[in-house]
């Protein structure tokens, strides 16, 4: 899973996708994701590193990142591999 | 480095015209607090959802519209409306505040009896009464409206056979310039219904016409409909002196001014929209000042105010229990209560907010109940923060008919507290429990017992 | 003597298709002889063209929709106004009035933004659903219009009348019908978006001709240019206009505004028959979006407004240029996406 490479993140969380023209706000959680994606991080490679940085357990990350890729693929953001 | 806070990762489409975020905050603020009670400790000490009941807010609302009428006309009598919420504790707010009962059932009837209501200070109202209720209310010398000519006859007969000459009034119903027109209850007032009543009431002798009585709708937006119901309630009074030489003794507005709750499909919010109660006030005592009352024959003003007296004193407290994604991408959040404890969500959009702290990022998400029910949806769109399973939100605005209407249905209904003037907690209703509710059942014999195999 | 720079908020920044008249007031505020400017936008989304426009606007701030509430707006004016320090305001979409009228005392008087809007009685009385009633009140000739709940109510009215009658939702939409199938062909088409009641109102026949103008709230009228649409787009907007010789439109103005004492700027849409008489369509409580006309025919009516409510003394303007024109014209802006970008996300450019 890897997100697609024209993607452009900027620090205030706007994401913007050259090929079709859409943009979006992430929070800073997101952003943190989108930039470890960018980076062609392994799922949990980016789960430690988010880990690392935030308050939270294993479980509820796991689901929220899922339904978090789920929406990147909804919104056509990946390269489906 | 410290480690930061958590919340779910989110990403929005910035799509155009949709509501942009900016100043938006305050409308998903985090409510942690109710009267200075925690939300965490309330939900931990009696369970999550929770109806929870502001005595303050309460008091508060009866003291500000009894001062706005009184200020505007000398006499002045509210009736606490039974039906917008009965439990005994919030009624006996309502009474110790010098409010009469007003009720439209006989089990409500009793309710007000067992509060400790005298007779004559409960208002019988609404277009079912038995003959047993009408005897009992003769009985208590209680006011009786009369919604239709069957009861009309038949109450007359009653007090013949009772040898007593019963108080009564009767319900009008009258264009105000309102639609939908309310014209189901009571007597026509324009198409000479409300005449032919009086004349029959007045001819037979054997019933004292004491008042009358008209509620022109509910969640009434527009005061002025209200002075033209008063104009033609004081014109029938006149007209009812000056035939007969008889002096109505009060004129009962009935109820129907609007809470700052928003109703779906209205474009701005309700607390912006919706009229202060000194302006019902104002066109109701200016109309009734005006008519041409001698001074000694001024009707006394009943009001039967329930939703704006009680609405912003009740709160719904409740729990997320899970998040899922539709499969049109939409967020949904499933809440541990329902449109089977928050019927009035099926005409309002009730503001809901969330009780802990967030970042200021939103997600547009849908609002579901835990029922096994399609239609149990508590918003069909509303922007939170991300909320957990487990976080907590406060719905706002649910003091009127939430309680009375809810029903027990998959789920037993939960507990009721009052937060006291010195911000103590008591439980006025406790959670239903399985007993409770098996209390009425019987089980036939040979249905008993059974075998699986 | 120098003169005062102004601090001067405005909404309405959509110069669009179907235009919002901001950027038309901007323009007048600053052609302003009597004082300088800085333009604050308030903007609703991120592609309002005015945004862009640095040359008209020095900065703009997203306001939330009007459905968000007063207390929301307050907050985030509030916000805007502890960087600007903003001195005037000027709403413009009939969406927001009724917010900014509830507030207008509390922006007043907590941060001291004025504003000249109409009263919120003159705000609602002036609603197509009531105008029939406020033209025989204010002595101004109204079609006979009725408001209708149901299918069955049309025969009756559409009767007395005469066909065809306009079928009108009750804040937007109009439709002619020439017939009772039509009618409720367009009864049913309307109410379903813009619910009831709907209005059946008499058909008059004629030339649309409009009014731009201000009333001081003591009942005179401090401007007006009447202006005829010479085209109108699909969207039924002026495309070009031009400003009419017409003492009686002006002489009708003139008693509305000292009948109704109409506070704040106005547009009155009328249609003028054969027969020379003119009928109130509709009252507009704001500047139009072609009001800079008023500015090229001599009247800077954005000016006037705006030292009404500083509490200069204000001269009512008696002449216009007649024959003066506008046409309006559409205009692609490069635009950078950083900028989309930064309005999108921290809601400030």
């Amino acid at each position: 899973m890897r997100i697609k490479k024209n993607i452009a993140v900027s620090d205030t969380g706007f994401l913007f996708n050259p090929s079709t023209g859409d943009s979006y706000s992430v929070n800073p959680i997101g952003m943190d994701i989108v930039q470890l994606m960018k980076l062609n991080k392994e799922n949990d490679e980016i789960k430690k590193a988010i880990m690392n940085d935030y308050f939270c357990d294993d479980a509820t990350f796991e689901k929220d990142f899922y339904d978090f890729t789920m929406v990147l693929r909804n919104y056509k953001l990946l390269d489906d591999e | 480095m410290a480690k930061k806070i958590y919340e779910r990762p989110i990403i929005r489409p910035l799509n155009t015209g949709m509501m942009n975020k900016f100043g938006t905050r305050t409308e998903y603020l985090p409510v942690t607090h109710i009267d200075g009670v925690s939300v965490k400790s309330l939900i931990k000490q009696y369970g999550s959802p929770l109806f929870v009941f502001s005595e303050r807010q309460m008091r508060e609302n009866i003291r500000f519209a009894k001062r706005t009428f009184e200020t505007r006309y000398p006499k002045v009598q509210f009736a606490w409306s039974y039906k917008t919420n009965y439990l005994n504790a919030i009624c006996n707010v309502y009474h110790q505040e010098g409010s009469w009962a007003e009720v439209v059932s006989r089990f409500e009837y009793d309710k007000a009896i067992n509060n400790g209501v005298p007779g004559d200070k409960i208002i019988f109202n609404g277009p079912d009464k038995t003959d047993e209720d009408l005897r009992v209310a003769i009985k208590n010398n209680s006011p009786i409206h009369i919604d239709h000519l069957d009861e009309l006859y038949r109450l007359t007969d009653i007090a013949t056979e009772m040898k007593v000459k019963p108080r009564v009034a009767i319900r009008v119903n009258m264009d105000t310039g309102i639609y939908p027109m309310w014209d189901r209850f009571g007597f026509n007032y324009e198409t000479g219904q409300a005449w032919d009543a009086i004349n029959k009431i007045l001819a037979s002798g054997k019933l004292d016409l004491v008042g009358l009585h008209t509620h022109i709708g509910t969640y009434m937006l527009t005061p002025s409909a209200y002075g033209v119901a008063a104009a033609k309630m004081a014109d029938l009074a006149l007209g009812i002196k000056n035939k007969y030489d008889t002096v109505i003794q009060y004129i009962d507005m009935g109820g129907g001014f609007a809470s700052q709750n928003t109703l779906k499909g209205s474009f701005l919010k309700g607390s912006d929209i919706v009229p202060p109660i000194s302006e019902y006030a104002e066109v109701i005592c200016t109309a009734l000042l005006n008519a041409g009352f001698k001074n000694t024959e001024l009707p006394t003003l009943y009001l039967e105010t329930g939703r704006a007296l009680i609405d912003n004193a009740g709160f719904l407290l409740g729990s997320v229990i899970a998040n899922k994604r539709l499969s049109d991408g939409r967020k949904a959040t499933i809440l541990d209560f329902g449109v089977n404890i928050l019927f009035t969500s099926f005409w309002y959009d009730h503001k809901i907010s969330p009780a802990q702290e967030f970042g200021m990022h939103t997600e547009d998400t849908v609002l579901y109940g835990p029922l096994c029910m399609n239609i149990d949806v508590i918003r069909e769109n509303i922007s939170l923060p991300p909320l957990n399973a487990g976080d907590q939100v406060v719905v706002h605005h649910t003091g009127a008919y939430t309680v009375t209407q809810s029903m027990q249905f998959i789920a037993l209904r939960p507990a009721v507290v009052m937060i006291d003037l010195m911000g103590k907690p008591h439980v006025i209703k406790k959670k239903e429990s399985l007993k409770d509710l098996e209390k009425n059942e019987e089980m036939p014999e040979f249905l008993k017992q059974f075998k699986l195999v | 003597m120098s003169k005062p720079k102004y601090t001067i908020a405005v909404t309405g920044l959509n110069a669009i298709d179907s235009p919002g008249p901001g950027l038309a007031i901007i323009r007048g505020l600053r052609d302003a002889k009597s004082f300088d400017v800085r333009i604050i936008g308030l903007s609703y989304e991120a592609l309002e063209p005015g945004i862009y426009l640095h040359e008209y606007v020095d900065k703009t701030y997203q306001i939330p929709f009007p459905t968000a509430g007063q207390e929301v707006l307050f907050e985030r004016l509030t916000y805007i106004n502890e960087q600007e320090n903003i001195d005037f305001l000027y709403p413009n979409f009939d969406a927001e009035l009724y917010n900014f009228i509830k507030l207008q005392k509390q922006l007043e008087n907590v941060l001291n933004i004025k504003m000249v809007l109409p009263t919120l009685d003159q705000f609602e009385e002036r609603h197509k659903i009531n105008l029939y009633e406020y033209g025989l009140k204010h002595g101004i000739d109204v079609p006979k219009a009725q408001p209708v709940y149901n299918t069955f109510e049309i025969p009756a009215i559409a009767n007395q009348y005469g066909y065809p009658v306009v079928v009108k939702g009750k804040f937007y939409d109009a439709k002619v019908a020439y017939n009772m199938e039509q009618a409720s062909q367009h009864f049913n088409k309307i109410s379903a978006q813009w619910g009831l009641p709907i209005l059946i109102q008499a058909f008059v026949r004629g030339s649309e001709v409009n009014v731009c103008g201000i009333g001081d709230g003591n009942g005179n009228l401090l401007g007006a240019v009447p202006m005829r649409k010479l085209y109108i787009t699909d969207k039924g907007k002026a495309w070009a206009g031009i400003t009419l010789d017409n003492e009686k439109l002006l002489e009708i103005t003139k008693n509305m505004v000292e009948s109704t004492k109409w506070k704040g700027p106005f547009e009155m849409e009328f249609v003028k028959t054969v027969e020379e008489d003119y009928y109130l369509l509709e009252i507009n409580p704001r500047f139009p979006a072609w009001c800079y006309l008023t500015v090229g025919a001599g009247q800077n009516q954005m000016e006037v407004l705006v030292n009404l409510a500083m509490g200069k003394k204000v001269k009512p303007f008696t002449e216009y240029k007649i024959g003066t024109m506008f046409i309006r014209y559409s205009n692609d802006l490069i635009v950078d996406i950083n900028e989309f970008e930064k309005i999108s996300t921290v809601g400030e450019l």
